[in-house]
């Protein structure tokens, strides 16, 4: 009888088990299958985006999708040189006030024209404070941004609108920054400054569920939370790059190594991100379809120079001789990282591979010999990391074991800082140790590097005014051609000085299906309207 | 029904105090959940104020307490994530998927963990009966995660008997090795506690005397041995839920099912003090519900327990 009552509650609780996944049906099987219907379609791994608008968003999965949906006025290509995309010309005469052509015959996914106004209106929506989107800074050196982004407490902005930008026509956008900026072409190609149809500032928030692009494939669908956003190939495209193939399936992970295993399984047809420890396996796995690709993250170590114990130029240079870079590079990420003698990434242009002579090459013997003559370090030396990633720890402690073993720092402490704290610790100057440091790059362009890392206001506290008046001038130069030497000579004053040292660049591994071909991923864009299916 | 009703009452301060301790505890982690929105990259003064002005982060502790609970209360408005989706949508979309996958390992720990338990225990000191005993010793002794992804590479991947991530096919298809590996730990248990009763009762007094009165052996282990047996049995099982919840945090995260277990595990590194107390006020809502099913059923189980 009892056992019968089991059974029973078991087939109540089937049913209720039932119900609910009826109701939760349209992730069912028709979900998955309408994607595919027949038509050209392929399956792209993807960890859940924070937000679609293009201003309100500076995660990199996030820009997979922004990077399908949109086209920018600029791209970069391969070899880092601005192209034009959904501009004509971007021109000037002063560096200061940039006049940008819009192609013609362009459409937003509703049918909406692209003129100037789109730009203008993303952008003026951007660097408007009280909206709090992520990209707000990127306008920092437009004209008039002070005005939306007042300094006091509790004021509210007189105006919603830069008066740097001026809608001459509706082919023509007018720029007009503080500086000089010689770079600002380049920035164009970052996702923050994409346009954005009239109809999306009716309802931003549902915008943001379902945004309107101008790019070559279209939203298909709601953004369903943390399972899938689908893509299809928008036939009103006039462009320089309509898709390849008709439907994308974004599938959303939580995990890359479970991203890695549906990889291995055929469920998914491209992983940007194979986890660093598989890479090898992969590798074998998936032959040339394997791609490593270059990235412009950096990672360094940095220096609390507004303490007394760090103020020493050749202390700092001892250290950074007494680190095997591609010891580390081996042991922690398997070889795949590329040790550093510069400040920028190889990518970069303007990179130069040995920037840095000696003082970035292990050498145990001279490290010693500065180490000893700029006096040593006595009392605790502190490490600092944040624990969003267990390699970090792991890095951090060999190059506690060689400063111990190449220069005799007797007492080295770790000092490991929860991720949501160690930006504020940092910001606050709270560290009183040599601490990790990384930047992932906005554009490829010198400037991007070494003014928001060595720059005013940086964390080391180091300061000077022959470096900052070379990125002024380097800033205010007639072409980017131009800017290059200067930022060179910047970049030397900061190697020589070395408030912080550069340890590596990382590098994307990706691989993709043998369903799929034409995969042409770069350190910019997975260009997935290039890929074809078979 | 006095007695579910006391029951019930019961739970509010239970409630009170364990939705203020979590808001309390997410809050007092070190760290500014705005600043570490942007990452690497600065925020300007006067969007870190307006984020802040957002949610309630300049106001004191119990005044944002005061505000979230107002909110849940007089407008049914649970607060919205960082990236401004409203939680209670975001609970509502995810709950199906735990729901499902809970209910499932739940029943499968049920069905086979009692079959196995009843199985072991009328053949005790026999092969049936150290087998199960070896088996659940193993399944005790390795972390689910082991078992997780042990199953998804053998049985998802190299076997192809399961597909390996997502919720593609629905269910039951996507969550029975999820769900498999989510009760395995619980089966164990449960196969435990009831060979445990079954032995012991098998030897009580009133089996031997419905024994000596001629019944069947099928009704005499059926009617008798049973279902004492299996009082502390659905103890477990009802305590259980909570584990099966717990659980699913590692679970959903190796199968990649969008469930609540992987949202806490996301609203908590990024202190998302609405969320982690929306899903634990939800949490706490199903512990008191399943002790109060426990004690209900208790009562159908051994009638003397319901007239007392």
């Amino acid at each position: 009888m009892t056992v019968l009552n089991t059974a029973r509650g078991a087939a109540v609780l089937l049913a209720a088990a039932l119900a609910l996944s009826a109701c939760g049906g349209s992730d069912g099987k028709s979900g998955g299958q309408g994607a595919q219907g027949g038509a050209k379609a392929f399956s792209v791994a993807l960890n859940e985006p924070d937000h679609l608008t293009p201003g309100n968003t500076s995660s990199s999965y996030s820009i997979t999708v922004l990077q399908a949906l949109f086209d920018t006025l600029v791209v970069i290509d391969p070899t880092g040189k601005p192209q034009m995309r959904a501009a004509e010309s971007v021109t000037t005469k002063d560096q200061k006030t940039w006049t940008i052509k819009i192609r013609a015959g362009q459409k937003f996914h509703n049918g909406e024209p692209v003129t100037a106004e789109s730009f203008a209106d993303a952008w003026n929506a951007t660097a408007y404070g009280p909206n709090a989107w992520t990209n707000n800074y990127y306008f920092t050196e437009f004209e008039g941004y002070d005005a939306l982004n007042p300094e006091e407490e509790g004021a509210k902005p007189s105006t919603d609108k830069l008066t740097g930008l001026k809608v001459v026509d509706p082919a023509t956008l007018e720029v007009r920054l503080k500086e000089p900026f010689s770079q600002f072409p380049i920035t164009l190609a970052y996702t923050g400054f994409a346009p954005m149809p009239k109809a999306a500032f009716q309802d931003l928030k549902a915008y943001d569920q379902a945004p309107v692009g101008n790019g070559p494939f279209a939203l298909d669908g709601a953004w369903e939370h943390n399972k899938q956003i689908k893509l299809k190939r928008f036939a009103g495209y006039a462009g320089p790059r309509p898709a390849k193939s008709d439907a994308v399936q974004l599938k959303i992970y939580a995990s890359r190594d479970t991203a890695y295993t549906d990889l291995r399984a055929g469920n998914v047809d491209l992983l940007q991100t194979i986890p660093p420890a598989s890479a090898g396996e992969a590798k074998k796995l998936l032959g040339d379809r394997f791609v490593p690709t270059a990235s412009g993250t950096m990672d360094y170590l940095g220096f609390p120079v507004f303490d007394k114990r760090f103020q020493n130029a050749d202390l700092r240079k001892a250290f950074s001789m007494a680190i095997d870079r591609q010891a580390i590079v081996d042991a922690v990420y398997d070889g795949a990282f590329k040790p550093m003698a510069s400040l920028v990434a190889p990518l970069v242009p303007g990179y130069r591979e040995n920037a840095c002579g000696e003082t970035c090459v292990f050498d145990k013997a001279k490290a010693k010999a500065l180490y000893d003559a700029a006096g040593g370090f006595s009392g605790t030396l502190n490490l600092y990391f944040s624990n969003a990633d267990p390699s970090y720890e792991q890095w951090m402690q060999a190059v506690a074991n060689q400063l111990k073993e190449n220069l005799g720092v007797a007492d080295v402490r770790f000092r490991k800082i929860p991720a949501a704290d160690y930006l504020s610790t940092l910001r606050e100057k709270k560290e009183d140790g040599p601490y990790r440091n990384n930047w992932v790059m906005d554009y490829p362009s010198p400037q991007n590097y070494l003014q928001n890392m060595w720059g005013d206001g940086n964390r080391m506290g180091w300061d000077s005014k022959e470096f900052r008046d070379l990125i002024g001038k380097a800033n205010a130069a007639p072409s980017m051609e131009a800017s290059i030497p200067l930022y060179q000579q910047a970049e030397d004053i900061a190697l020589r000085e070395m408030p912080m040292i550069p340890l590596w660049n990382w590098q994307d591994q990706a691989g993709y299906s043998s369903k799929i071909s034409d995969v042409h991923i770069d350190a910019y864009s997975p260009n997935l309207d290039t890929i074809t299916v078979k | 029904m006095r007695y579910a009703l006391t029951r019930l009452l019961q739970a509010v301060p239970v409630f009170v105090a364990t939705t203020f301790l979590i808001y309390f505890m997410v809050w007092s982690l070190p760290g500014d959940p705005i600043v570490a929105l942007a990452g690497d990259k600065p925020l300007p003064e006067s969007v870190l104020r307006s984020l802040r002005e957002h949610y309630h982060l300049d106001e004191p502790l119990i005044v944002q307490y005061g505000l979230y609970m107002a909110g849940v209360f007089l407008r049914g408005d649970l607060g919205e994530t960082f990236t401004g989706q409203p939680v209670g949508e975001l609970l509502q979309d995810r709950w199906a998927v735990t729901a499902q996958l809970a209910l499932t390992a739940w029943v499968f720990e049920l069905v086979v963990g009692i079959a196995l338990g009843v199985v072991a225990g009328l053949r005790r000191g026999r092969l049936a009966d150290t087998a199960v005993l070896a088996g659940t010793t193993f399944v005790i002794a390795v972390p689910v995660f082991v078992v997780g992804y042990t199953a998804q590479i053998v049985l998802g991947l190299n076997l192809g008997l399961f597909p390996t991530a997502g919720t593609d096919q629905g269910w039951p298809g996507s969550y029975l090795l999820p769900g498999m590996v989510l009760g395995s730990f619980g089966l164990a248990y449960v196969a435990r506690l009831t060979r445990t009763s079954v032995v012991e009762n098998l030897r009580a007094d009133y089996v031997r005397t419905a024994t000596a009165k001629g019944l069947r052996r099928s009704r005499v282990i059926g009617r008798h041995a049973l279902r004492n047996s299996l009082i502390p049995v659905v103890t477990y099982l009802g305590v259980d839920f909570g584990n099966l919840m717990a659980g699913a945090v590692v679970t959903e995260g190796i199968f990649n099912l969008p469930g609540i277990g992987q949202q806490v595990f996301q609203s908590i590194q990024l202190q998302e003090g609405p969320v982690v107390v929306g899903v634990t006020t939800l949490l706490v809502m199903i512990f008191i519900l399943a002790n109060l099913l426990v004690d209900l059923l208790y009562g159908v189980l051994d009638p003397r327990i319901r007239r007392g």
